[in-house]
């Protein structure tokens, strides 16, 4: 994992002691509201219905369990016991008060975390494969990378007054577990001739108008990517529509100019650019790689005893290869039924801390999917593993199952909602409670969102929900077909929208008709590719 | 680094990281400058303007005061820092809402010098600009970034 | 009627306008009228609210009750956290809201 150096810390040090100062110019009355509420979000706070929130990063993911526990220790000091984990891998606390916010980040700067940039119209926290370092079918680890772009992105000069939000992926295998052809820039690292490098997707993105990102580069070698980056986000700078918030963001730019033109203004400043010595030396990604080095794994590969049908199923759900043998990644669900999709107590973020710091090289993931990994486990620990997470409440095996839903926190807490996502997630969670029928289902993933801004990536779902107020009334439409994967496609909406409760029912119609007419081997993402909508929509609307 | 120079003219405060005399012709718009006002020796630029039309008669310019609308209008931060990629060393002026959180990254995008629509209190702007001892990213000012002073 | 509501700048707690101060329980909200936008903006100078709206709602025998679904959901607390609502004890509260 990276570790600071002293400039590293001298950069979060820094920006505790300004965020403290700019505080209190807005307590003092030195700062309107509409001064300060760039400079707060730039810091991730928010002001949402019930209180402040305080989105902190975990870079690409990636924490140890130092860090767990400095996020119980905030939930149990300045919030009310739990936290939200989201879909850009961060996590989120819903309580805070803003007198508060800067000793919370005086904490987290003393074990290397910090909230700068996960919210404003800057570049964001860079997301990453959850599985990198440890899955078979990656090029490299996409993380030292990651952290090259985190400190490129961080305080960048230029570009924190962009148009809109900027949010960067990086991965490095052919599975796509990071929606990465659905950010405003997705890197995937890629070699040739024997040289790594990264080709460049621009302009995806959900939200209201929701697009596939453009290949605009097929190959950018490392010593020329933040060169390379730099231009792509200076044409946007430049370019990108200012007029209209909802048009602000680059997939407008790419789908008004053209992914073509864009290409060749982009090429046209990378020229200009990389005369100017933006790129570090090749050190520096050594440096920081040498920090990524895998952990010294060298158990044995075991048989397990499955004999305990409960540890059965949950090895096959939840637990999937590691590229050394022996070894396993353990994903924890915190999709429980009738639960919130996301969140996670004090007590269980104490716990799963502790069982990475014993078994999983101290080594933390968090999922898009608003799940939690331990990457690093030996095949022999993973039933002591599954014991300790039944008796905290956290061994669901409902990985990338119908129930293993991905929800934004909705109108019970966003101030921009429409609707509220949570129940809707716990009553589908719960209609499907029995794990037999959801593994009959097969994986399925569904994904709800409160209001079209789409943080619960409802276009991606091979089910998506999106919230709407409908004179004054929550009304749910239902779209199917989405794909957040390597295999991206946007959902389209069945039609007309429904109550809470009917938006459940036509999602069974949904999945008995699926079952009734899969082929063999077909998930229902591919029967519904198959067959089409129609019949769907015949079994919804009769 | 030195304190700002705040200057008064006529009303509005003009804080200025230059030690030179404040150049006293006043700015022509882009428009003028590329068609009539040929030999103007200062330009305004505003946020939409393209900064590159004034790359070929760079030279001749003493002042080119770049305008912020409103202070979400990152616009000005590339514009500042294509004039500087291209050799620009005259006065390079932030102009209307610049606030004071907002100048340590306008001054790594090259500016030095700022007309703020509202006045800025001088602590505040020290502390500002002396916050940050290192950056992580080469910009258009002299700071040397963190991955040059890891590997020299 | 007519409520202002916002939050408290230092706390963030949902705040609503009694007619003489503020209180976080909407039951002791008052009907501001047409003079909400003058309070509004004298509390918000006074750093005493961020972020006040002026919202419509109707008496009844509990108390005001908005008539906004979002707003009833910023007077109870998350309908999904009864735990963490001002009437954790009220199992009822959720119905309130819908």
């Amino acid at each position: 994992m990276y570790k600071y150096d002293e400039y590293d810390q001298s950069m979060v040090d820094a920006r505790v002691e300004e965020f403290r100062d700019q505080v209190q110019r807005r307590l003092a009355g030195q700062m309107t509201e509409d001064q300060f509420k760039p400079l707060r979000l730039m810091n991730g706070l928010y002001l949402q219905l019930h209180a402040y929130m305080l989105r902190v990063a975990v870079p690409y993911g990636t924490l140890d369990s130092r860090q767990m526990r400095m996020l119980a220790h905030v939930a149990r000091k300045y919030d009310r016991g739990y936290g939200h984990f989201t879909t850009r891998q961060n996590i989120q606390f819903n309580w805070i008060k803003l007198a508060d916010t800067p000793d919370i980040l005086a904490e987290l700067a003393t074990v290397e975390m910090h909230a700068i940039q996960t919210s404003g119209n800057c570049i964001r926290n860079i997301s990453s494969d959850q599985f990198a370092g440890a899955a078979a079918d990656e090029v490299t680890d996409p993380r030292p990378w990651a952290e090259l772009l985190r400190q490129w992105s961080t305080f960048h000069p230029e570009f924190t007054y962009l148009p809109r939000k900027f949010k960067i992926a990086v991965i490095a295998a052919p599975e796509d577990r990071a929606a990465m052809r659905l950010h405003d820039i997705g890197i995937e690292l890629t070699e040739r001739d024997g040289r790594l490098g990264a080709k460049i997707f621009v302009g995806g993105g959900m939200g209201r108008t929701p697009m596939i990102s453009h290949e605009i580069r097929d190959f950018i070698g490392a010593d020329d990517l933040l060169s390379y980056l730099e231009a792509c986000l200076r044409v946007y700078n430049r370019y990108g529509r200012r007029d209209n918030i909802y048009k602000a963001r680059i997939k407008i730019l790419l789908h008004e100019i053209g992914a073509d033109e864009y290409r060749r203004q982009v090429e046209e400043e990378f020229v200009a650019v990389k005369a100017l010595g933006l790129d570090p030396p090749a050190a520096e990604l050594e440096r920081i790689t040498a920090m990524f080095a895998p952990p010294p794994l060298t158990a044995e590969p075991v048989e397990l005893d499955r004999s305990d049908p409960d540890f059965a199923v949950w090895l096959d759900q939840n637990v999937r290869p590691h590229k050394q043998p022996g070894h396993a990644i353990v994903t924890i669900s915190l999709k429980l039924i009738g639960g919130i999709p996301g969140d996670a107590s004090a007590d269980q973020i104490d716990v799963m801390a502790d069982l990475a710091e014993r078994y999983s090289a101290d080594e933390l993931r968090v999922t898009h999917a608003q799940n939690i990994v331990l990457p690093h486990v030996a095949q022999a620990d993973l039933p002591a593993i599954w014991q300790a997470l039944t008796e905290t409440g956290l061994a669901e095996a409902n990985l990338d199952l119908i129930s293993d839903i991905i929800a934004c926190p909705g109108l019970d807490y966003c101030a921009l909602a429409n609707a509220r996502s949570i129940p809707v997630a716990q009553k589908i969670a719960t209609r499907f409670a029995d794990l037999g029928r959801q593994r009959e289902l097969g994986e399925l993933k569904l994904k709800i969102s409160g209001c079209i801004n789409a943080c619960g990536h409802h276009h991606a779902g091979h089910i998506g929900i999106l919230g709407v107020d409908r004179k004054g009334t929550e009304n749910f439409q239902l779209l199917l077909g989405g794909s957040g994967a390597e295999d991206v496609s946007l959902g389209k909406i069945t039609g007309p929208g429904f109550s809470e409760d009917g938006v459940v029912d036509a999602i069974e119609r949904v999945t008995d008709k699926y079952l009734e007419v899969r082929e063999s081997g077909e998930r229902f993402l591919d029967t519904y590719r198959r067959v089409g909508m129609e019949p769907f929509k015949e079994a919804i609307y009769g | 680094m030195a304190d700002p120079d705040a200057t008064d003219t006529g009303g509005e405060t003009l804080l200025r990281l230059r030690t030179d005399e404040v150049h006293d012709e006043p700015a022509v718009t882009l428009d003028a400058f590329l068609d009539g006002q040929t030999n103007a020796t200062a330009v305004r630029l505003e946020a939409g303007d393209d900064a590159r039309a004034l790359l070929p008669r760079l030279g001749q310019l003493a002042l080119v005061e770049i305008s912020f609308p409103t202070f979400r209008d990152g616009r000005g931060y590339s514009s500042a820092r294509i004039l500087r990629e291209a050799g620009f060393a005259g006065e390079l002026r932030a102009a209307g809402d610049v606030l004071v959180d907002q100048l340590p990254h306008m001054r790594r995008c090259g500016f030095d010098s700022f007309a703020p629509q509202a006045p800025i209190d001088p602590d505040v702007l020290r502390a500002s600009l002396s916050r940050y001892d290192h950056h992580y990213q080469r910009a258009a000012d002299a700071a040397v970034p963190i991955w040059k002073l890891r590997h020299g | 009627m007519k409520l202002l509501t916002g939050n408290d700048l230092v706390t963030g707690d949902v705040i609503w306008w009694t007619g003489s101060g503020w209180s976080r329980h909407v039951e002791e909200a008052g009907d501001v009228g047409d003079q909400g936008e003058p309070i509004a903006l004298a509390e918000e100078g006074a750093r005493r609210v961020n972020g006040p709206v002026i919202i419509d709602a109707t008496m009844t025998p509990d108390g005001p009750r908005p008539a906004h679904i979002k707003d009833r959901i910023r007077a109870l607390g998350p309908t999904v956290r009864p735990d963490l609502t001002l009437k954790p004890a009220d199992p009822n509260a959720g119905s309130w809201v819908i």
